[in-house]
């Protein structure tokens, strides 16, 4: 319980190992602290970057899905009003035809009637003739009396 | 020195092991006398204190140097291969001591200082090794070392006043080192003179002075001896309570484990309040009022 040199002793020694300490022991240790802390902290900031970055491109695929989407839409209505378009043609094409086709067919008739008439009408002057010449009792020359024949055809 | 009696056992478990000159026709514990003056272990308590103050306590020192040394060598071995990586279960617990000084420097010390963290840190686990040597049982060394023909063996260097007051002296200083360094002798005496009794008139300040100088000079030499004391104090009693639990027989062992489990919260607590005591006086001289 005396005071005596250990006093003196023990400053030195004091002083000796704050200063090691202070050199030698401190700086390395709260340098890792710190890098550790660093490394820790842009770790987090990195996670929160990604998962920033993972949102938009999220919310980009929605946005190339949601366009694709209209954009497939848009061709189906194009694809759509042309099936229509095609086939309105094609109706009218058909109706056109047809009507054409009636047309000819009736013309055709026409022009078979007109025939038979024709004919009729010759073969009606015909009978007429040789029935008017049985009547008359002679034979009415053909040639000379076609003139009258055919303006009897043309009057039936 | 087989101690027979209890006061002798007490005394005997007190003193340190003391190297220093006792003069000429000195009469020695054996009753021999030297014809010279000669430097030698004192052999008795009487001897210890009649050597003055140029003497030396070996084994406090050589406990508290060792203890240093365990302290500085072990986190030397960690700062050296410190990783800032995935840390290993030794780097983990230095690094979680070092954290909690450098968290308690900062929340008193503001101010701007590379001593004071690497101070703390070093007080705080050289302290904490001295204390600790408390748990190891009281007769286990000195028995050892008498076996061996040392006379005493102290193994608790901060139940030494001389190895607390030094640590605290050395503080002190450091504080004053660093006032005169920041402020400057004039901002010293401003802060020793001028608080904290103050007035707007010159004259009343004056008469101040001195009122404030001597509140201010008792607090300020207060703050050393209060700091090693405090240690000491603490660290004494608790071997002293030790030493007496020793001397009961069988039944020491419950006690002596009671005692122990609250002595190892006495052990950190002090290293602590050395700790932030320190940081407090040292934070003090650096703020401005």
């Amino acid at each position: 319980m005396n005071i005596n040199a250990t006093i003196i002793g023990q400053s030195i020694a004091f002083a000796f190992f704050v200063w090691f300490c202070m050199k030698y022991v401190w700086p390395p240790l709260i340098g890792a602290l710190n890098e550790r802390q660093k490394k820790i902290a842009d770790g987090l900031a990195a996670a929160d970057r990604a998962s920033t970055d993972l949102e938009a491109a999220q919310n980009k695929v929605q946005e190339e899905l949601q366009a694709a989407r209209e954009q497939a839409k848009e061709i189906v209505d194009q694809a759509n009003r042309r099936a229509s378009v095609i086939a309105e043609e094609a109706k009218d094409d058909a109706r056109k035809e047809g009507e054409r086709l009636i047309v000819a067919a009736r013309a055709e008739i026409e022009q078979e009637v007109n025939q038979a008439r024709e004919q009729l009408r010759a073969q009606v002057a015909t009978i007429a003739v040789a029935g008017a010449g049985k009547i008359l009792g002679k034979q009415i020359d053909e040639a000379a009396n076609s003139e009258l024949v055919d303006q009897l055809a043309a009057e039936l | 020195m087989a101690a027979n009696t209890a006061s002798g056992y007490i005394q005997h478990h007190l003193q340190n092991l003391t190297y220093g000159q006792l003069p000429a026709g000195y009469e020695r514990y054996d009753g021999s006398m030297l014809s010279e003056a000669t430097w030698t272990i004192a052999h008795s308590a009487a001897e210890a204190k009649d050597m003055g103050f140029w003497a030396i306590h070996v084994d406090s020192m050589l406990w508290s140097v060792f203890l240093g040394f365990v302290f500085v060598l072990l986190f030397r071995f960690v700062a050296r291969r410190a990783t800032s990586g995935v840390p290993g279960g030794l780097q983990n617990a230095i690094e979680s001591i070092v954290e909690f000084v450098d968290t308690s420097v900062k929340e008193s010390f503001h101010g701007k200082n590379p001593v004071i963290a690497p101070l703390a840190l070093t007080i705080f686990v050289w302290i904490f090794f001295m204390n600790l040597m408390d748990l190891i049982p009281v007769d286990w060394i000195p028995g050892l070392a008498t076996l061996a023909g040392v006379p005493y063996m102290k193994i608790v260097p901060s139940t030494d006043p001389n190895i607390t007051m030094s640590m605290s002296i050395s503080v002190f200083f450091l504080m004053l080192f660093y006032w005169i360094k920041v402020k400057g002798l004039s901002g010293l005496f401003g802060d020793l003179a001028l608080h904290p009794f103050s007035s707007n008139n010159p004259a009343v300040k004056v008469i101040l002075i001195p009122v404030n100088l001597l509140l201010e000079t008792v607090s300020l030499i207060a703050k050393p001896i209060s700091l090693g004391l405090r240690l000491f104090g603490n660290l004494y009693a608790g071997e002293l309570i030790f030493i007496l639990i020793a001397m009961i027989g069988y039944f020491q062992l419950p006690l002596h484990f009671g005692w122990a489990v609250l002595h190892i919260l006495v052990i950190t607590l002090q290293a602590y309040i050395f700790m932030t005591l320190t940081i407090v006086y040292l934070s003090m001289v650096h703020e401005e009022h």
